[in-house]
């Protein structure tokens, strides 16, 4: 080998060595630097002494010990690396600086925020118009998440134009019915709005490739960390408003109003913004939590339906059919499809069924029972009741819930029995989810005219 | 000769700071000087200084900075603090307890 042939051959065995070294979560790129010094030191100390160069790489990586051993050592002198993982990893080694990424994030959240008190600017208040704002909370904050995604995704303009006109529709179909106050068709576009939409937020996150393998379970991956987030963030918000008023409160000044019209719905909705973003820059980096939770509530949702199952049947109790009970059973059923829809989301879909598994199917033909249960009580009383909007949207849901469900119980218990792939679950799950959108936008659009408005 | 893990860890640091106690240092020529003062008995695994040399350095006992080697390289100095030359001072005079007390013993037998 000639000289410089052995120094090329030289240089890419240290940077194989530094990479490897680098996947070490307690050593950080200074400690690199740092024993690469040492590591050169010593190779061309043992070069000098007449040994040939990949010789003297081997003796001087040896020298240095083994790999596990040092991480180990320093790992007890720097315990703080093994927590410290978010805010932000400081090698991102993407494309574009984290700082820019940071600054348009922060730009957005403060776009989504201000779109907030735009209304206010045409005589359009909070306080008066709770209804308006009602419609719209998802119209401030979306389309402003959808671009933060069609901007990371560099997506084309022919895609982002049909976004635009997903949003247009729908803000335009919030607006255009004449409402009566205080009806049931509002409150229903009000809560079914931003579920149409977030099937719009998906389509910009998977990088308009909704059939591309794998985008739609990380969108649903996404969905439940950005929950989880939320959760957190509004955590620490509902703290900062309460110093808030404490503290002005304390000086005679009353900070209420404040609160009321910009610190918790500007905060709320920038909130969205940053919460997706922290999910975008950690998704590597920390165990995904929606999963663990999923494998904590798995077994005690299980065993509190079959206990409800065993009671009903034991005590020859019939289900009491009260106006909200469709409602109790519809949460019900999406709880249970959430379970499903994360334990999917963590598992290896090449693992033979396990006694998780099994729990799982024991959940969702529980869960199927009781909803049928309650669904017999209720059909025999429907005439009485008579077809208001909520009655037929949280039947509709049922029923597509149910349909959801029913099909997973079917393709678990092949799973089980070895007779299916879990593959093919996942594929159900996956391709169901448009079905609730398609209808949150059948009630959005459909509902108010069919209901007069009522 | 090896020493044993214990003895080599507890004589690590005031090895450390005596010699840089003799000048500003860096890993690769600290260990190339405790191999020439044991006349190569203290053998250390070359890695584990390192972790030793941030726990020192996290006590508050070096300081360091990053300079350059001959070559260019970045390369990580060391530097004892005050505190470091106090340590130092205190554990001569331990080390030299126990040297005596051993020698005493085995002088007799």
């Amino acid at each position: 080998m000639s000289n410089s042939a052995e120094r090329t051959h030289l240089e890419e065995q240290i940077a194989h060595w530094r990479e490897y070294l680098r996947r070490r979560r307690a050593i950080n790129s200074p400690d690199v630097a740092e024993l690469e010094d040492h590591l050169r030191n010593q190779v061309g100390e043992l070069s000098g002494a007449g040994l040939a160069s990949d010789e003297a790489f081997l003796i001087a990586v040896k020298r240095l010990g083994s790999l596990d051993s040092l991480s180990l050592e320093f790992a007890r002198e720097h315990t703080e690396r093994l927590w410290k993982q978010l805010v932000m990893p400081p090698d991102a080694d993407h494309s574009r600086a984290p700082g820019r990424e940071m600054l348009v994030v922060l730009i957005l959240a403060a776009i989504s925020a201000a779109a907030f008190k735009l209304p206010a600017l045409f005589g359009v208040s909070f306080g008066e118009n709770a209804e308006f704002y009602a419609r719209n909370l998802s119209l401030f904050v979306l389309p402003v998440l959808t671009g933060y995604f069609a901007w990371k995704r560099h997506l084309g303009v022919i895609t982002c134009g049909w976004l635009l006109l997903a949003f247009a529709a729908a803000g335009l179909l919030a607006n255009v019915f004449p409402f009566s106050p205080g009806s049931d068709t509002l409150k229903l576009t009000a809560l079914h709005l931003p579920i149409a939409l977030w099937l719009v937020v998906g389509f910009a996150y998977v990088g308009g490739h909704w059939f591309a393998s794998s985008g739609r379970m990380n969108f649903v991956r996404f969905s439940g960390e950005l929950f989880i987030y939320y959760v957190l963030i509004a955590l620490g918000g509902g703290v900062l408003t309460a110093f808030t008023l404490m503290m002005f409160s304390a000086i005679g000044i009353d900070a209420g109003w404040f609160a009321a019209s910009w610190l918790v719905p500007c905060g709320g909705l920038a909130a969205v913004i940053v919460g997706s973003w922290l999910v975008e820059a950690k998704q590597s980096v920390i165990e995904n939590m929606a999963p663990v939770l999923t494998k904590l509530f798995t077994p005690l949702f299980t065993l509190v339906l079959l206990v409800f199952l065993a009671t009903l049947f034991l005590t020859g109790r019939a289900i009491d059919v009260q106006r909200d009970v469709l409602i109790a059973f519809d949460l019900l059923l999406a709880l249970v499809v959430g379970l499903t829809l994360y334990a999917a989301s963590a598992r290896d879909a090449g693992a033979p069924p396990d006694i998780f598994d099994k729990l799982q199917l024991t959940l969702v033909v529980s869960a199927l029972l009781a909803d049928v249960l309650a669904l017999a009580a209720i059909t025999a009383r429907i005439s009485e009741f008579g077809f208001t909007p909520n009655r037929v949207a949280a039947l509709g849901e049922n029923l597509i819930l149910l349909v959801n469900l029913a099909g997973s119980a079917w393709l678990y218990a092949r799973f089980v029995r070895h007779r299916g792939s879990f593959a093919a679950l996942e594929q159900w799950q996956v391709a169901y989810l448009p079905a609730y959108s398609v209808w949150s936008a059948l009630v959005v659009a459909v509902f108010p005219p069919l209901f007069g408005y009522r | 000769m090896d020493l044993g893990k214990d003895l080599v860890a507890a004589s690590a640091t005031p090895l450390v700071l005596a010699i840089l106690a003799e000048g500003d240092s860096y890993g690769y020529a600290i260990i190339k000087r405790v191999a020439k003062l044991s006349a190569g008995h203290l053998q250390w695994t070359d890695g584990m200084l390192y972790p030793v040399l941030h726990r020192l350095e996290r006590q508050g006992l070096v300081s360091m900075k990053w300079g350059e080697s001959e070559s260019g390289r970045k390369r990580k100095y060391y530097r004892i603090t005050k505190s470091g030359r106090l340590l130092l001072v205190t554990q001569q005079q331990q080390w030299q307890v126990v040297d005596e007390t051993l020698r005493g013993v085995w002088i007799k037998a």
